[in-house]
């Protein structure tokens, strides 16, 4: 396998393309039925995609009304409901699906040298559960908005009179729709694994897989108890957080946490998986600490369900509790930094190339590593105090959501684009939206690190004038992205039209995707069964 | 309503304006500079490595060292000795913040949407002005009407949320004698970004006498005094004076017109119609908007609702 | 779950065409099940965490308002809950064995068992609501001397609610095992939905035992 060419002067003559999973049966209801995983994997693509757009579009909006200080474009209840359903769009509807959903469903088998997931049934079951969370969550907007914020504090949310119930049953559906792809995944890769396959010999994005599978089952189902206390509290009024019938809001945020903690690791887990596969390949290198790579992930969901409690310093919780959280919050920043370290010590020695992937993962990270320090912040006690609840916050998360798993998805939707369509998009093109995309990330979310720390509270529609400046200037940078979105967009859709018809292995990768399976893959992944006999990143075989 | 500005200290962080605050900093700068070390560490190697194992050609020959225990056993103890150092740190300034000294001036804080109120040992009260002594530790205590909010002042570098049903503390030792900054840092809704209050740091013979008038009462004549108090007792968060709607009815050409009421009937305005609907606003709801507003009996004197009435009166 | 995924209809089980073997596609299936009971056991562990923490603030009024559980009906419901679990066992030895007939009856004496359930547990919630012991704000009931016997019939609803539900969803459940067993779908060689529903049953069954005595007993 050394096909490793990947540029615009691909654009051959292309070859006819048989038989694949895309066409190999035609018609929407052939797709709307299919239990491919193929498929489905590439209907949550678009289905994420679209929630992207979506929470974007939000996210324009209310940067552009924090343009000025005050009224710019709408009221304070319309900036509320802007940022909440940005929040939750962007949480429950795009990131959390986003890898597992689209390139996780894709990749597992393929990358196992199985025919399909476990269940492929469930599979599709929980696409179309996607959907129907997705319809009751969005459905919200039309039905008098949400402003509660994406944490839905009580007793805040208990009396709105916003759309509450709508959202958390659509979330709660979406959970369902989580822990049935996490608990597929987990007994594909033991089951399914092909002749060969040992653990050892797997990927590294299986491995990260795996621990966000194992997150998304032990966590999942305390946010759905959580959100059903919620909806009894507002319909009944059973007042276990209601503080006039005793109940304690605080609880609310512990149980809330106990969810959403895990779940910024189910977010970036598979974004780090991505990121292993983008430096071994487009370095050509033997990936550096594999198995550290391998159990720090499974250390990060671990240690990931005790430090909740770091979004409550100043909520009232105890002392000696706070004192915990912090601790153990400083413990699951060593095997993040473990990652780190060995994917820079992978470009040590490698064979560089700058292709789109590539440029990618270098951007995240320079970008994951400021938002994951920015976390070392929030995580001293005495620090957080100056520091919760404000821009401060704000450019931590986008730091690592955006700048971390958003960049890893576009990442690994670059790098795997060409199998999954058959198509090569413009890799100068590329190029410059993803200069684009790292510079206005930078313009719109740095600036909001030193509105932070100089004391812009987040949530705030009206804002002190001398805070302007630096809004402006963020405003300004959301543009930048927006337009490089807009140009990855145009080259994709392209690429689809009049893209160079990929060939099996544009990359020189050497994960069974690569070397076994076309360009697009047939309906049943393989020609023939691929057996396993070495690792996935020997890229020297052959080379004197 | 307009917000206090929050003096700025330095690049990055407001004045210090509390003896927690250097503390607070300390920390600050410590894991500040250690990040920037790291982070030079990464992205630094990451360029360097990019550009001098760039692709030459293709095919080449990579390097096939796949591991590194020595390596591994250094970056996981070295960062990990250092986290330890910035928790302690974090720890100690904590500690600092929980305790307040025992001769601690104590002051009562209750938070509602979307105004403060502070009740000080004598039993005056002030609405979105906390008057204390500059040098003296004050201690709060505090608690919540209705929703979750939070006490937020930058220069002091404290923050605490504040529960309904229950009671949070926190304490501060202003250091110099000038206006600060407070704002709500917990999401409560409509009127969050305008729930600011002002503390108003004084030299202790000037803060004696300022409790003694009972915060701050002044000789302005009426419309003037009108004038202040609105924005400062955070009517200005609910009611407009050109004409636009916010959470309350706007309050421009009130004198005289007539008001819809829920259920029915009408009223036309005049000075008890206010005066009424400052003290017990549930008595008469105005058609169409929720019964949202808190009372101000015993929050205004006698004497500052006819100041306001006067103001009322002058922007018809 | 799988299995099920793939009905045999005459009688002869074929694999799913991406495993290997009918045993790697039973062991998948066993496995799938369980990954499910583990994520139901964390769902009642909130809720069993809401209730140690309520118990331990407002000790007084919890043990106050657990007097006024019936006890008896309460332990009626855990004989007859034991006695599902054991019948549904024997049904999937049953299947094990190709006794299709003792198969139906077993299911079906399980599921009148939990028949009786469901009839003890609405006598016993008529009789709550008849006396004003409801939660949080429709707690009417009178005589108390705590304020917040409201809290402990919140949580005794929701946990025995939610637990109500699995009940319920198990009976449509044992419907459908049951048409599909009298169409001969199950047999020595191929019982997975049985046994997995088995698994389901033992674990409602399971969290009863906890819920009875920490509710009805504990004082
Ligand atoms: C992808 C999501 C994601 C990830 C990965 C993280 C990772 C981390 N987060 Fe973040 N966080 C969020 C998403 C995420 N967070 C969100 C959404 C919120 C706000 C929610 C809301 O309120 O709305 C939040 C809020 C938040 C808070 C609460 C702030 C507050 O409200 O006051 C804290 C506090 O401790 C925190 C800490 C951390 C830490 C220590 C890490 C660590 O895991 C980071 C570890 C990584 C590194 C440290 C960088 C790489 C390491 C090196 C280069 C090695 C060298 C460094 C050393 C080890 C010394 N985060
Ligand atoms: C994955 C998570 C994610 C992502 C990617 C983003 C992306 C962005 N966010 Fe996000 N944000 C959150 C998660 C995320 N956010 C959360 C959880 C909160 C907290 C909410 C709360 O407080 O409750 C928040 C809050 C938040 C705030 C704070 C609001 C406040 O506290 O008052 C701000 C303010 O600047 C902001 C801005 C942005 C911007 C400018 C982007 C930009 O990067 C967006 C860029 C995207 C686009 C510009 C769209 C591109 C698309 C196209 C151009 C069309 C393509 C079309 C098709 C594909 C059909 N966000
Ligand atoms: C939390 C929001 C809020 C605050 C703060 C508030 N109000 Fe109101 N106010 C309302 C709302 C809502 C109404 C309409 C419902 C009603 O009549 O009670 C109202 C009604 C009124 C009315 C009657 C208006 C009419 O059109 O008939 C007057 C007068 C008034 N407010 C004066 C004040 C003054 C003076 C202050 C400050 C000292 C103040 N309000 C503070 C919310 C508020
Ligand atoms: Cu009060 Cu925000
Ligand atoms: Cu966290």
């Amino acid at each position: 396998m050394s096909v490793i060419a990947a540029d615009d002067d691909l654009e051959g003559a292309p070859r006819p393309r048989g038989t694949n999973y895309i066409n190999a049966e035609r018609g929407i209801v052939s797709w709307l039925t299919t239990v491919d995983h193929k498929r489905i994997g590439l209907m949550y693509l678009g289905s994420v995609l679209v929630a992207f757009a979506l929470g974007g579009f939000f996210a324009l909006l209310l940067r552009l009304e924090l343009l000025s200080p005050g009224h710019t474009i709408m009221s304070a209840n319309q900036y509320n409901q802007a940022f909440t359903l940005h929040g939750a769009v962007m949480t429950f509807l795009f990131i959390i699906p986003s890898i597992p959903g689209a390139l996780g469903n894709f990749l597992v088998p393929i990358l196992l040298g199985a025919k399909d997931v476990a269940f492929p049934r469930l599979n599709l079951l929980s696409l179309y559960l996607y959907w129907i969370g997705a319809i009751f969550t969005l459905s919200s907007i039309v039905t008098g908005g949400l402003d509660t914020g994406w944490t839905f504090y009580v007793p805040y949310a208990s009396t709105t009179n916003t759309s509450v119930l709508s959202v958390t049953f659509g979330i709660f559906v979406l959970g369902f729709s989580s822990v049935l792809t996490g608990l597929n995944f987990i007994v594909t890769m033991h089951k399914l694994r092909a002749p060969g396959m040992t653990w050892y010999r797997m990927p590294l994005i299986l491995w990260s897989l795996y621990a966000t599978s194992i997150v998304q089952i032990l966590a999942t189902p305390v946010l759905a108890i959580t959100l059903l206390l919620l909806m009894a509290e507002r319909v009944f009024h059973i007042g276990i957080f209601d503080p006039a019938l005793g109940g304690d809001p605080v609880l609310y945020q512990h149980f809330f946490w106990f969810y959403s903690h895990p779940a910024v690791y189910i977010m970036i887990l598979p974004g780090m998986g991505i990121i292993s596969e983008l430096i071994a390949v487009h370095a050509q290198r033997k990936i550096f600490g594999y198995k550290a790579i391998a159990f720090s992930s499974v250390a990060i969901a671990l240690v990931g369900f005790l430090v909740w409690g770091h979004h409550m310093f100043v909520s009232g919780q105890s002392e000696v509790a706070a004192t915990i959280f912090s601790f153990l919050t400083f413990i699951v920043a060593v095997p993040s930094g473990i990652k780190v370290f060995n994917w820079v010590s992978t470009l040590y020695g490698g064979s560089i190339k700058f292709t789109a992937p590539m440029l990618f993962a270098m951007c995240f990270l320079f970008l994951f590593t400021i938002g994951g320090l920015t976390g070392l912040f929030l995580g001293m006690l005495s620090v957080d105090m100056h520091l919760h609840d404000t821009y401060f916050v704000v450019a931590h998360f986008h730091y690592v959501m955006m700048g971390g798993t958003v960049t890893a998805f576009l990442g690994g939707l670059h790098h795997w684009w060409p199998k999954m369509t058959g198509r090569m998009y413009s890799q100068k093109l590329a190029a410059v939206a993803a200069a684009l995309y790292f510079i206005g990330f930078n313009v719109t979310f740095f600036s909001q690190f030193i509105l932070g720390t100089r004391g812009m509270p987040r949530r705030y529609y009206n804002y002190l004038d001398q805070f302007q400046p630096l809004h402006a200037f963020s405003t300004f940078g959301s543009w930048l992205l927006g337009v490089g979105f807009l140009l990855m967009l145009y080259y994709l859709l392209k690429s689809l039209k009049s893209g160079a018809i990929a060939p099996q292995n544009p990359w020189g990768g050497k994960s069974l995707e690569w070397t076994d399976a076309a360009s697009p893959p047939v309906t049943e992944n393989f020609e023939h069964r691929p057996v396993v006999t070495e690792g996935p990143y020997e890229f020297n075989e052959g080379k004197s | 309503m307009r917000l206090t500005p929050i003096d700025i200290g330095s690049f990055w962080l407001p004045r210090q304006t509390s003896t927690l605050a250097p503390e607070v900093d300390a920390g600050f700068h410590v894991v500040y500079w250690l990040s920037v070390g790291f982070f030079v560490l990464v992205v630094g190697a990451m360029a360097y490595f990019a550009v001098r194992y760039r692709r030459r050609r293709e095919g080449e020959k990579t390097s096939s060292i796949d591991h590194s225990t020595a390596l591994e056993i250094v970056w996981t103890t070295i960062p990990a000795l250092m986290l330890l150092g910035l928790f302690a740190m974090g720890l100690k300034g904590y500690a600092s913040a929980a305790v307040a000294p025992a001769e601690a001036l104590e002051i009562q804080v209750t938070a509602e949407k979307w105004l403060w109120t502070f009740t000080y040992p004598n039993g005056t009260t002030t609405v979105n002005e906390l008057g204390v002594p500059k040098d003296r530790p004050v201690r709060l205590v505090m608690s919540s009407k209705d929703i979750v909010h939070s006490f937020f002042v930058p220069e002091f570098r404290i923050k605490q949320d504040l529960v309904p049903g229950a009671y949070t503390t926190t304490w501060f030792q202003a250091t110099e004698a000038k206006d600060v900054a407070v704002l709500c840092a917990e999401y409560c809704g409509t009127g969050h970004s305008d729930m600011g209050a002002k503390i108003i740091v004084m030299d202790e013979p000037v803060y004696k006498d300022w409790l003694e008038k009972g915060g701050g009462a002044s000789d302005l004549p009426p419309a003037e005094l009108g004038k202040k108090l609105f924005t400062q007792r955070s009517c200005a968060t609910c009611h407009s004076l050109d004409g636009s709607r916010i959470q309350g009815p706007s309050l421009k050409g009130l004198i005289g017109r007539s008001e819809d009421l829920e259920g029915g009937a009408s009223v036309k305005v005049d000075e008890n119609y206010i005066r009424e609907s400052i003290l017990n606003p549930g008595a008469k709801i105005v058609r169409g908007y929720p019964a949202a507003m808190p009372t101000f009996q015993g929050l205004l004197k006698d004497r500052e609702i006819d100041a306001l009435i006067a103001y009322l009166k002058s922007v018809n | 779950m799988s299995a099920t995924d793939k009905p045999a209809r005459e009688n002869e089980f074929q694999v799913a065409h991406h495993f290997d073997s009918a045993d790697v596609q039973f062991d998948a299936g066993r496995m799938g099940i369980w990954l499910f009971l583990v994520t139901e056991i964390l769902l009642f562990g909130g809720l069993f965490c809401a209730f140690a923490v309520f118990r331990s603030w407002y000790y007084a009024d919890f043990v106050e308002a657990h007097h006024h559980l019936n006890r008896v009906m309460g332990a009626v419901n855990t004989v007859v809950l034991i006695c599902s679990s054991l019948t549904m066992a024997l049904a999937v030895r049953s299947a094990q064995m190709s006794k299709t007939k003792l198969t139906s009856l077993l299911i079906g004496v399980t599921l009148a068992l939990s028949c009786v359930f469901l009839t003890i547990k609405f006598f016993e919630y008529s009789h709550k609501f008849h006396e004003g012991l409801l939660p949080g704000r429709y707690f009417t009931a009178e005589g108390f001397h705590g304020h917040h016997a409201g809290i402990f019939f919140a949580v005794y609803f929701m946990m025995t609610g939610i637990h109500g539900i699995h009940i319920l969803i198990g009976m449509g459940l044992m419907i459908w095992l049951l048409r599909r067993n009298m169409r001969g779908e199950f047999s020595s060689r191929y019982y997975a939905p049985v046994e997995g529903f088995g698994l389901y049953w033992h674990l409602v069954d399971l969290v009863w035992i906890y819920l009875f005595p920490l509710l009805y007993l504990i004082g």
